[in-house]
């Protein structure tokens, strides 16, 4: 087999769309509390979910939206579950970052690094009741510095588990660059534990396809884990309105005074809640046109990047439009629920 | 006086104490940023980044201790205690007793806590009484900026372990960095006393283990700490144009409790409503009817607490965090009943 860059696309701008319009949503407070996007880490996701079908598990991070669109969810559910509908997901009652999809055999964790013995119960699970079948532990580098994810790939490499420990490396963790945080190599760590890495460039979404595929097989197969270490970046930071972020650029005016008056009640956000998806469609048109724009550098944005590979901008078009469709119209659908 | 935010007053009172002694040092998760005026003024040894390692990073400040240091280690929030709970249930909490009182750990362990922003059930609870369900370890829950200050100031100088509180929706700094990221499009119920307040000049200890009363009552005694504090005298006030006179306790130390404050003040209304933040069963709010009925006190009893997982969607947080209106309700049932 080999990788369909136009499903990858397609996944990933998704998400991507996807992705912008909840911080969309996030910037009209209707949602509330941190929001963490997935937006540049697309390529790593996509390349390694499109592998999975029926009976695979996924335990994702405080960041798995991405995840459990492309793994096949309901964006519509997600968007309600962001909003705290009770048509959401899951009722409203987790919120972006407890993520939870009993069919999908999908939870996640707002614990850094909880990931890792999720990853390794879903594979034992796997490995008993559903032969052939894997999980995939996603978590970012910072992770790798907690006394469970060690423990962890120790566990899945002695137990031979069919488990996929997928490292998205922004270099990051949270506010403090993890190159002073870390010790080692962690792919010399994972190999010391007799897990094998592979190093993938996070923005290609064909290399991670690839590198996957062959993990993924490999674990199927009951031939063990294999730790993933994929580049990438979060093209918003650790998450939204990174108040951090903006302390570094100019602490003397983002200092002490920055929360300001907080302004408008959240259930009573003021203008014309029943537009609001209205201003979903700008954005969506926006991410669109960035992608578009060829004097853009797509280097370091995975979603362009692969955009670029792709030759029939007939077909380009009509992907396009479609995406942008498909989320505008959930987002126009489950937005108004909220002023009920 | 100065008037200060309740985050500011935690660090300056913190700023005293390392000035005043070189064994007081920082480490903690974004430390580097979030005490970067502590980072500038003492440097870089003493103001400790740390990785996402709340296991070596809890446990090492407690050996730290040990060996002759003052840590105060900071985790970003309370849910995340559960990652390197060891160090605190089983080192931290037992050092003096196994040790025969020969040796303590004096370290500050500063975490964040509470909910009423949107950030959902692993990430805003409260856990106190789960903290203070362990002999050797002190807990504390400032409720004002001049008690944050005093007890930062009170943890640090105690002998045993402390763990220090801090209410996010009190701290500005929590709560830009958690719930509003620099948006005006969201507000929370921001009780004003508590963000912002007079403090003295010169930080003194605010003593572990004192109550204070916030209001006098005759007709019900309402107890809690941190945010709970404020809601009670919301209601309290509301409570006083119906009639009902409630007195309004401020705990502001979980353990050990101030068990006389509360002798004293159930004794005089016969009536006592906890109100936690935390959640309702095996708790504050049984323990703190329990002391009051060891002490003698005679009185009727009602509690308004966290009762389940937090619920993400913000309505519903509202309701299942102790509100005014739950409280006030309560106090009308006891006063009626």
């Amino acid at each position: 087999m080999t990788a369909d860059p136009w499903h990858l696309y397609g996944l990933m701008l998704r998400s991507r769309l996807l992705e912008e319009a909840t911080a969309r949503l996030w910037e009209d407070g209707l949602i509330s509390g941190e929001l963490h996007l997935g937006t540049g880490e697309e390529a790593v996701i996509a390349g390694i979910v499109s592998h999975l079908r029926d009976g695979d598990a996924m335990a994702l991070d405080h960041r798995g939206t991405s995840a459990l669109l492309m793994r096949g969810a309901d964006p519509g559910l997600i968007l309600r579950e962001m909003l705290g509908l009770p048509g959401g997901l899951c009722g409203g009652n987790g919120g972006h970052m407890h993520l939870f999809a009993r069919d999908l055999l999908t939870a996640s964790s707002g614990i850094v690094g909880a990931g890792g013995p999720m990853g390794v119960g879903f594979a034992l699970a796997a490995e008993m009741l559903r032969p052939g079948s894997v999980a995939v532990a996603f978590f970012g580098e910072g992770a790798m510095n907690q006394g469970m994810m060690m423990e962890s790939l120790n566990l899945a490499a002695v137990w031979k588990l069919p488990v996929l420990f997928a490292c998205k490396d922004d270099g990051w963790s949270i506010t403090t660059p993890s190159a002073a945080m870390t010790a080692g190599n962690l792919d010399e760590r994972a190999r010391s534990l007799g897990v094998p890495a592979v190093v993938v460039d996070g923005l290609d979404a064909v290399a991670v396809w690839q590198a996957a595929q062959r993990a993924i097989e490999r674990a199927r197969s009951g031939a063990g884990p294999t730790f993933l270490h994929a580049r990438c970046v979060h093209l918003e930071g650790h998450f939204l309105g990174f108040a951090l972020t903006r302390l570094i650029r100019d602490p003397l005016r983002e200092g002490p005074g920055m929360a300001g008056p907080l302004a408008r009640s959240l259930l009573q956000p003021g203008g014309a809640p029943g537009q609001r998806w209205q201003g979903v469609k700008t954005v969506a048109a926006a991410v669109l046109a960035t992608l578009r724009d060829p004097r853009r550098d797509a280097r370091n944005d995975p979603v362009a990047r692969l955009r670029a590979q792709l030759t029939d901008p007939a077909r380009l078009h009509d992907l396009e439009e479609d995406a942008g469709r498909e989320v505008v119209e959930a987002v126009a659908a489950a937005v108004p629920e909220v002023a009920r | 006086m100065r008037t200060m935010t309740f985050g500011r007053a935690a660090d300056d009172a913190l700023g005293q104490a390392m000035a005043a002694d070189p064994r007081v040092i920082v480490m903690g998760e974004d430390v580097p940023l979030l005490r970067r005026e502590l980072l500038v003024r003492f440097g870089p040894k003493r103001v400790r980044g740390t990785p996402i390692s709340e296991t070596a990073f809890l446990g090492a400040g407690v050996a730290a201790a040990m060996a002759g240091l003052r840590p105060v280690v900071e985790v970003s929030m309370a849910d995340f205690l559960g990652v390197g709970m060891d160090s605190l249930l089983n080192h931290a909490a037992k050092v003096a007793a196994f040790s025969g009182g020969r040796w303590t750990a004096p370290v500050v362990i500063r975490v964040p806590c509470g909910g009423g922003y949107g950030d959902g059930g692993q990430h805003e609870q409260s856990l106190w009484g789960w903290l203070a369900h362990l002999p050797g370890l002190a807990v504390v829950v400032p409720s004002t900026p001049a008690d944050a200050g005093g007890l930062m100031l009170a943890a640090i100088s105690d002998d045993g372990p402390v763990i220090f509180m801090e209410h996010k929706l009190l701290s500005e700094t929590w709560l830009e960095f958690l719930g509003s990221g620099g948006r005006t499009t969201v507000s929370y119920d921001v009780p004003a006393q508590g963000r912002t307040g007079e403090v003295p000049r010169t930080w003194a200890p605010v003593p572990i283990g004192a109550a204070v009363l916030r209001r006098s009552g005759t007709d019900v005694s309402i107890v809690g700490v941190g945010v709970s504090v404020h809601r009670a005298l919301a209601a309290a006030e509301i409570l006083q144009n119906q009639g009902i006179s409630a007195a309004v306790l401020d705990l502001r130390t979980i353990s050990p409790l101030d068990e006389a404050a509360i002798h004293d003040t159930v004794s005089g209304t016969h009536r006592l409503l906890v109100v936690d933040e935390d959640y309702g069963g095996f708790g504050l709010s049984g323990e703190v009817a329990a002391v009051a009925l060891e002490a003698g006190a005679s009185f009727t009893y009602a509690r308004v607490c966290t009762r389940s997982t937090i619920p993400y969607a913000r309505e519903r947080e509202d309701r299942e965090l102790p509100n005014e209106q739950r409280i006030r309700a309560a106090a009308e049932g006891l006063v009626r009943s």
